[in-house]
């Protein structure tokens, strides 16, 4: 049999044998587990069959709960099942696990393991969420690389059929599932030959059947429950030996043998390291090395089974030689004595000395590595073996960070580096959309295609959505790679944008005389000039071999826009000397033509013109013997930034936060806001000018900027005397004010160059249609003019905000957004609503922001988007969870309230200190208008004042309490995915009740973070993750559900079609005094659109009828009219000339043309009926709703 | 009975009338409803090479470029392996039709590149088109460009084309040459085997709410066959090559008008639109009634009757009729001034002045 290799990641090996031996597949999105739910998916949809000749079905349920509730019941009803998960998601299952473990069910979890949401939230790889579930009864499998994410996948199935034991089979998040490497694939018959299929029999003979009843998930009473929990102990006896005869005959078949422990190193080994996934191979790799190369008498023993956990197996796979072990565990177990596997081990000892087996033990240490995936490499594994020569080696330690705070951490040396010589290495920092990633990952499935050949990828990616910039690593050689560890050192350095090289230390890692490739604007002769003085040296130091090609500019040549990557990818393969420069040549036009042959004759001619283009406008650089340039690195955070923005943010931003030591971060996980400020992007190619003699001050451009780069002031004309020249001001255009003078000024260097504002503006130049008042211009010439006008614009007051009518557009553009530079996508529809919110209620406002896009682009690290005022007040917001934050806001609003009771019966209390005046006034506050909210927090001053004098308990008690005495705004913020699926049972317990909270989705129809899997507010015909052949059930009326309360604030918005309403819809649900819904339209990448047009996309919706704009206000009730009022006209436009602007209706067109129509149809006479339902709820008596809840009161 | 049988590009037809390109004709469900509905061949939908590069593009620019730039989501689409980039999937749906459809299942191309007009003529062949219909229709927006480099532009796809394939190939023709019978016989010169009179483009109008063009598709209507109506009088005796009139049906009496003045087959798009596919069995019987009612034995008796061939001098027959129709006009509506002239809009909208060439022929008769 030939034996069959891919490039492939763990998930998908994984994936591959999940899918093949099962029938049903009940999942939730969650990272990094998602793409072998999407996989499986894709498969499905492409008929893949399973092992058994039936192609598996594979559902997307509302939650992770949701999911292993499913499998729970198709696993009672006999399907071979699985799920895919991870993290949060994973803790959701819990309960089904204990339930699904105590039936004696068979089936696999398979999990790409994550950090579990502590101080912060991480996507990220460790084994916090597979330790929390030790305690279910599972089994617990664990894989070291991708090839054993394959190969143990299949044995967990055929053990899990065996012993009945259910199995959670996990690798490291990321580490494993994300790494791209060479894998042996098992063929189908070998997978065959592994299943039994008397097993899979005698599992659906277990199954539920009214053929054959029988009754499960009955309650006990004392007497029996323990009994009956302790009658399933032989099973679990049996699972080592299942596990080791399954490894044995997977072994037999593919010649790759595995055990439960398996030991690696000096065979008279003194010093052994204990660990549970992709550590192993960094521990192997270091151990091979140090008793080769130092002579050291050193190893690792894998974990591969964890639970059971066979004590015995383990000491037998121990070298009887060993002196000191240190267990790596990673994950993090806050009070304990030491962490799981550590405990396991100590225990285990413990055992065999107290029944006589041993004499005596060996030291046994236990430490931590590598949580949220905090890269594990040799360095640190040496310093865990060195920390083991030591007389009294650390216990509790740490490796891989610097702990002064607690002390824990080993020192690492650095410069340990045992990489094999044969490995070419090759580094490249991309920007997120060049396609850098894309061109790495296919060049390893080229260079690994050849037999002997193998390769490696690896690839980290910043937090931003947009202007992200990636780091891939790679590796290629003529044996196995393992090393699952980021390059420290690489023959290969691809830099491929310019402006990098001012940023981070691109070249930290170059190696001696190693290649650089920087895609340059300048030319040969000329880009030693216009380097910064800092890579001049490290070029000169390093005798790097320097190449310059302008691959923007031959991709724009080529027709090909911004995709630099077959040319950059041509230039490596020229450069690498990875294999012979033509025969490198050839094999990537080979590989080219089997890519794209599919798309065309066209763009494979095209990409071969790129190929040729690339090697003709590659340029050696002649490098001089000195670094004199005039340039030098940028500096990332000004020095008027605080403290904490200097010492820490920057060094974050410069990507060397692992250098941070534990004291410079904060204990609890709380930050600082308005830091995203001090951090000056300039990603955008063009950024918007503003041509005053054009200008309506409509306000229309700031309002739908989704970073807050467009902002407007009015000021006495005085102020001007000091304005630098390039400062532009024009006479504010409302009458009654001739002194008065109006500027917009723009944040070039935040700025993503998304272009939405000026298709919104509505003023053109009378002369050219094609200039408005707001126009696209090169940002390079714009930096440095904005800076010193945005100086003098700072020094500008904010408008009074009691002056500043809040009812229109027009006014919004004058209030300070507290929501500002956030990194969210380029055009992003969610974030000019959140701006709205904070310049509205910002310095009163409380957010509660789920799990998604919003809380990534909102909390996600260096820095955070949500700013303060001059007064230092703005937004507080946190992240609880994606499941529950509906319940999180309504927390805030029940700890509000009861603090603002016991705030007036202190003041009350204590009012003959006080003066009964301002207590009368401080309690009787209306709160509606900024004077009012001006008066009062004058009176709360007042108050303050007033307690600093008067002692005792009650008043420091009433002064900790007295900020509540100002109204707060209480916002519960997330997405459909939030508020369709997972939170859907919180959300709709919350609006049921009745409390003063104000809930806003920003629906973009789809999970937008986890990439594009359906919820229920995708569309009927839309083509999502999970719903690839189009979705097929109507989307969920969610603003019909609360109206059906009768109490609920209910508003569908949409920021293009009209950005006014969404305006008065956010200012009356937060006067209401009962819960809110806004639905708020958020055009999305998801969608498949140009983002620049995103706002008329979004006007266009409404214009079918599909997303009618309207209210449902039950205080008009009161008043005796119609609570329901539809703000938008009857549809106008054919729903298609909406839908196939955008490939998530069009691409159905490209697969199921037929199905396509038919939905397309069915979606518009859906539109219809439900526009009928408005109109008619529009059109009717105010009698005909619930009454208002005030008016039963006597 | 009568007989109804026709033929155009050499294929046997039941009856004379079919479907041209349309929405309807777009997927295989469309095609075969129309062919339950007793379209004797449909037109598929017009591949456009344009059209297929930029959905090709914007496909990849939102799928790919949006990929593997953030470390929660590699992609944002799902994996569509089986997605038709270029012409394979208008390919698929022509291969399914015209493997399931007893009727013939006319491929129509609408080229830019001299490749896209080859390669995907010789596609569509392989894909088991009966026949290739060319819309030829370049908007000669350069005022360098004369009416003759137009023509010869023409004629050079035409003629690569005609060499390239095996099928019977027609050409769509724009409603705009100065010499559009002379234009007609060029095109049988070099081969071509049929002419569709005529195309029917977007009409942009202005918006005076807006100050925007509008672009809204509008049907044609039954005062819409003049011209097409008028050539295929003039054409159909003096040339060998198929005649298809495809502008203006609405019922059955169009279809009868063009077969009367010669035309091989009625092509509508426009009426099925308007009325549904079903009114395509509404055409057949209002034609079947038609010739039984008039006493023709079969189309092919009917056919030409009313052609161009019954005056000695058409061109100049016309004339006159065309002066004397317009002095007519002008007694029943005495709003048109001294000189004949009508206001514009006026005219435009009853159109009685262009239905005067087809009462002529009538006439004639």
């Amino acid at each position: 049999m030939t034996v069959q290799t891919a490039i492939m990641d763990g998930n998908t090996a994984a994936a591959h044998i999940a899918y093949r031996v099962n029938e049903v597949c009940a999942i939730f999105p969650i990272t990094p587990s998602s793409p072998m739910a999407e996989l499986a998916d894709a498969w499905a949809a492409e008929g893949v069959k399973n092992i058994w000749g039936a192609v598996p079905v594979v559902q997307q349920m509302q939650s992770e709960a949701g999911a292993a509730g499913a499998v729970h019941g198709a696993l009672q009803s006999g399907a071979l099942t699985t799920t895919f998960t991870a993290s949060q998601g994973f803790l959701l299952m819990l309960p089904n696990m204990y339930k699904i473990a105590g039936e004696l069910t068979s089936c696999v979890f398979h999990v790409a393991a994550r950090s579990v949401a502590t101080q912060a939230l991480s996507i990220f790889g460790d084994h916090s969420d597979v330790m929390s579930a030790r305690m279910t009864g599972f089994t617990m499998l664990a894989a070291s690389s991708v090839q054993e994410a394959h190969d143990l996948a299949l044995v967990a199935q055929a053990v899990t059929l065996e012993s009945r034991v259910p199995v959670m089979f996990f690798f490291d998040g990321f580490r494993t599932s994300h790494e791209e490497n060479t894998t042996t694939i098992i063929p189908d018959e070998q997978i065959r030959a592994m299943i039994d299929d008397d097993l899979v029999r005698a599992h659906r003979a277990r199954a539920l059947s009214p053929e054959r009843p029988v009754l499960r998930g009955t309650a006990h009473n004392p007497d029996t429950f323990f009994q009956a929990r302790e009658a399933a102990n032989p099973f679990y006896a049996k699972v080592p030996g299942i596990v080791q005869k399954a490894m044995d005959r997977l072994g037999a078949l593919t010649g790759r043998k595995y055990h439960l422990f398996r030991y690696a190193g000096h065979p008279q080994a003194e010093r052994v390291v204990v660990a549970i996934g992709s550590a192993v191979e960094v521990l192997d790799e270091t151990a091979t090395w140090l008793s080769a190369n130092a002579g050291e008498k050193v190893g690792v023993l894998q974990v591969a089974l964890y639970r059971p956990w066979d004590g015995d197996a383990f000491l037998a796979a121990m070298p009887k030689s060993v002196k000191a072990i240190a267990v790596l565990d990673r994950t993090k177990e806050v009070g304990s004595q030491g962490e799981p596997l550590y405990m396991d081990v100590l225990s285990t000892y413990a055992r065999a000395a107290t029944a006589g087996k041993i004499a005596t033990w060996p030291k046994i240490i236990g430490g931590r590595y590598g949580l949220s995936s905090k890269d594990f490499d040799p360095p640190m594994a040496k310093a865990v073996f060195d920390e083991l020569k030591e007389s009294e080696p650390k216990h509790g330690f740490t490796v891989g960070i610097t702990d002064d705070v607690s002390n824990t951490s080993l020192d690492v040396d650095r410069d340990f580096d045992i990489e094999a010589p044969g490995t070419v290495r090759a580094l490249f920092f991309g920007l997120g959309a060049d396609g850098t990633v894309g061109a790495n990952k296919n060049s390893t499935k080229i260079l690994a295609s050849e037999a002997g050949r193998y390769a490696q990828g690896y690839f980290v990616y910043d937090s931003k959505k947009s202007g992200s910039f990636t780091i891939s690593h790679l590796r290629f050689g003529p044996k196995p790679i393992r090393a699952p560890y980021l390059l420290k050192s690489a023959n290969f350095i691809g830099v491929h944008k310019f402006d990098f090289l001012f940023k981070i230390d691109t070249l930290a890692g170059a190696a001696k005389e190693g290649a650089l490739l920087l895609n340059s604007p300048y030319g040969p002769d000329k880009v030693w000039d216009k380097l910064p003085r800092e890579v001049q040296k490290q070029i000169i130091d390093k005798k790097l071999n320097l190449h310059v090609i302008d691959a923007s500019k031959v991709a724009l040549s080529l027709g090909l826009g911004s995709r630099t990557n077959t040319i950059l990818q041509t230039c490596f393969f020229a450069l690498s000397r990875v294999m012979p420069r033509d025969q490198a040549i050839a094999a990537i036009k080979k590989a080219t033509e089997k890519t794209y042959a599919r798309k065309g004759k066209e763009v494979v001619k095209k990409n071969f013109e790129a190929i040729d283009a690339a090697l003709a406008n590659l340029f050696e650089v002649k490098i001089p013997v000195v670094a004199d340039g005039d340039l030098s690195r940028y500096r990332l955070v000004p020095d008027t930034a605080p403290e904490f923005v200097r010492d820490v943010t920057s060094i974050m931003l410069a990507l060397r936060g692992d250098e941070l030591p534990v004291s410079a971060l904060p204990v609890d996980g709380t930050y600082p806001t308005a830091t995203t400020q001090y951090e000056k992007r300039n990603i955008a190619e063009e950024v918007p000018v503003w041509n005053p003699d054009i200008c309506i001050q409509c306000g229309q451009c700031a309002v739908v900027c989704p970073h807050s780069v467009i902002r407007a002031k009015y000021y006495d004309a005085d102020r001007l005397v000091d304005a630098p020249a390039d400062f532009k001001a024009a006479h504010i255009n409302a009458r009654g004010y001739p002194e008065s003078r109006y500027t917009l000024q723009i944040y070039v260097e935040d700025c993503t160059g998304c272009g939405v504002c000026v298709e919104n503006c509505p003023s053109h130049s009378s002369e050219d249609f094609n200039i408005r008042a707001i126009n696209m211009k090169s940002r390079l010439e714009q930096v440095e003019p904005a800076r010193k006008s945005i100086e003098f614009f700072e020094k500008l007051p904010w408008a009074d905000r009691t002056r500043v009518n809040f009812a229109n557009v027009r006014g919004l553009q004058f209030l300070q957004p507290l929501f500002e530079f956030s990194g969210a996508c380029a055009g992003c529809g969610e974030t000019p609503y959140l701006k709205m919110l904070s310049q509205l209620f910002g310095d009163r406002l409380q957010i509660a922001n789920a799990t998604g896009c919003s809380s990534i682009y909102g909390g996600n690290l260096p820095t955070t988007p949500w700013a303060k005022n001059s007064e230092g007040r703005g937004p507080a917001w946190s992240n609880s969870l994606f499941e529950d934050n509906a319940e999180f806001g309504l927390g805030y609003r029940l700890a509000i309230d009861k603090q603002i009771e016991l705030a007036h019966a202190l003041a009350l209390k204590l009012a003959p200190q006080i003066g009964e005046d301002l207590v009368r006034a401080l309690l009787g506050a209306p709160q509606v208008t900024e004077s009012d909210f001006r008066i009062q927090r004058e009176r709360v001053a007042a108050l303050k004042a007033k307690l600093a004098c008067i002692n005792g308990d009650e008043s420091a008690n009433l002064m900790a309490l007295a900020d509540f005495f100002v109204r707060r705004s209480v916002w519960i913020v997330g997405g459909d995915g939030w508020a369709y699926d997972i939170g859907f049972g919180g959300l709709d317990h919350v609006l049921a009740s009745g409390r003063h909270v104000n809930v806003l989705v920003m629906d973009t129809e789809m999970y937008s973070n986890t990439g594009g899997q359906a919820s229920k507010a995708t569309p009927i015909g839309a083509s999502a993750k999970f719903a690839v052949a189009g979705k097929r059930a109507p989307r969920k009326d969610l603003a019909l559900m609360a109206i059906a309360y009768g109490n609920v604030y209910v508003a569908q918005v949409a920021m293009g079609a009209n950005s006014e309403h969404a305006l008065i819809a956010m200012r009356e649900a937060e006067a209401y005094p009962g819960p809110s819904l806004i639905l708020a339209y958020s055009q999305c990448i998801s969608h498949g659109t140009d983002m620049r047009f995103g706002m008329k996309q979004a006007a266009r919706a409404t214009a079918t009828g599909y997303w009618p704009l309207f209210r449902f206000d039950p205080t008009m009730r009161k008043r005796g009219m119609n609570p329901f009022r539809l703000d938008t006209t009857r549809p106008r436009i054919p729903l298609e000339d909406y839908r196939y602007n955008e490939v998530r209706f069009k691409s159905l067109t490209q697969t199921r043309p037929d199905d396509a129509r038919q939905m397309l149809a069915q979606a518009q006479l859906d539109l219809e009926e439900r526009y009928k339902v408005y109109e008619d709820l529009a059109a009717r008596d105010g009698s005909r709703f619930h009454p208002h809840w005030e008016e039963a009161q006597p | 009975m009568t007989d109804l049988a026709s033929r155009y590009l050499g294929l046997e037809l039941a009856h004379p009338i079919i479907a041209s390109a349309s929405p309807l004709t777009a997927t295989f469900d469309g095609m075969r409803r129309l062919e339950d509905a007793r379209a004797a061949a449909v037109v598929m939908t017009s591949l456009y090479e344009e059209q297929v590069r930029v959905e090709d593009t914007r496909y990849a620019i939102f799928t790919e470029y949006t990929a593997d730039s953030n470390a929660e989501a590699a992609t944002f689409f799902p994996e569509l392996s089986d997605y038709r980039y270029g012409v394979s999937g208008h390919l698929e749906t022509l291969r399914r039709a015209a493997e399931a459809l007893d009727i013939p299942v006319i491929a129509s191309l609408n080229g830019v590149s001299d490749d896209g007009w080859l390669d995907y003529a010789v596609q569509l062949e392989q894909a088991g088109a009966a026949a290739l219909e060319l819309n030829l229709y370049l908007l000669p927006t350069d005022l360098a460009v004369s009416g003759h480099d137009i023509e010869r532009r023409y004629l050079e796809i035409v003629r690569h084309v005609r060499a390239k394939v095996r099928l019977p190939v027609a050409v769509k023709l724009p409603p705009f040459f100065s010499a559009t019978g002379n234009f007609v016989a060029q095109l049988e010169a070099i081969g071509t085997d049929g002419v569709v009179l005529f195309n029917r483009f977007f009409r942009p109008d202005l918006d005076l709410e807006t100050l925007r063009l509008k672009h809204e598709t509008t049907l044609s209507t039954p005062a819409d066959i003049t011209l097409p109506l008028t050539w295929i009088a003039l054409l159909s005796r003096r040339l060998k090559l198929s005649l298809a009139a495809g502008t203006g049906v609405d019922s059955y009496v169009e279809v009868v008008k063009y077969l009367l003045a010669g035309a091989d087959v009625v092509a509508t798009a426009s009426a099925l639109l308007r009325h549904g596919t079903e009114h395509m069995t509404a055409l057949v019987d209002g034609l079947q009634r038609w010739l039984s009612q008039n006493a023709f034995a079969s189309v092919a008796e009917m056919r030409g009757r009313l052609d161009g061939t019954h005056v000695e001098r058409a061109d100049l027959y016309l004339r006159t009729q065309y002066l004397r129709t317009l002095s007519d006009y002008a007694l029943h509506h005495p709003e048109v001034d001294a000189d004949g002239r009508a206001p514009l809009a006026k005219s435009s909208s009853h159109g009685h002045a262009h239905d005067a060439p087809a009462r002529s022929i009538a006439h004639a008769h």
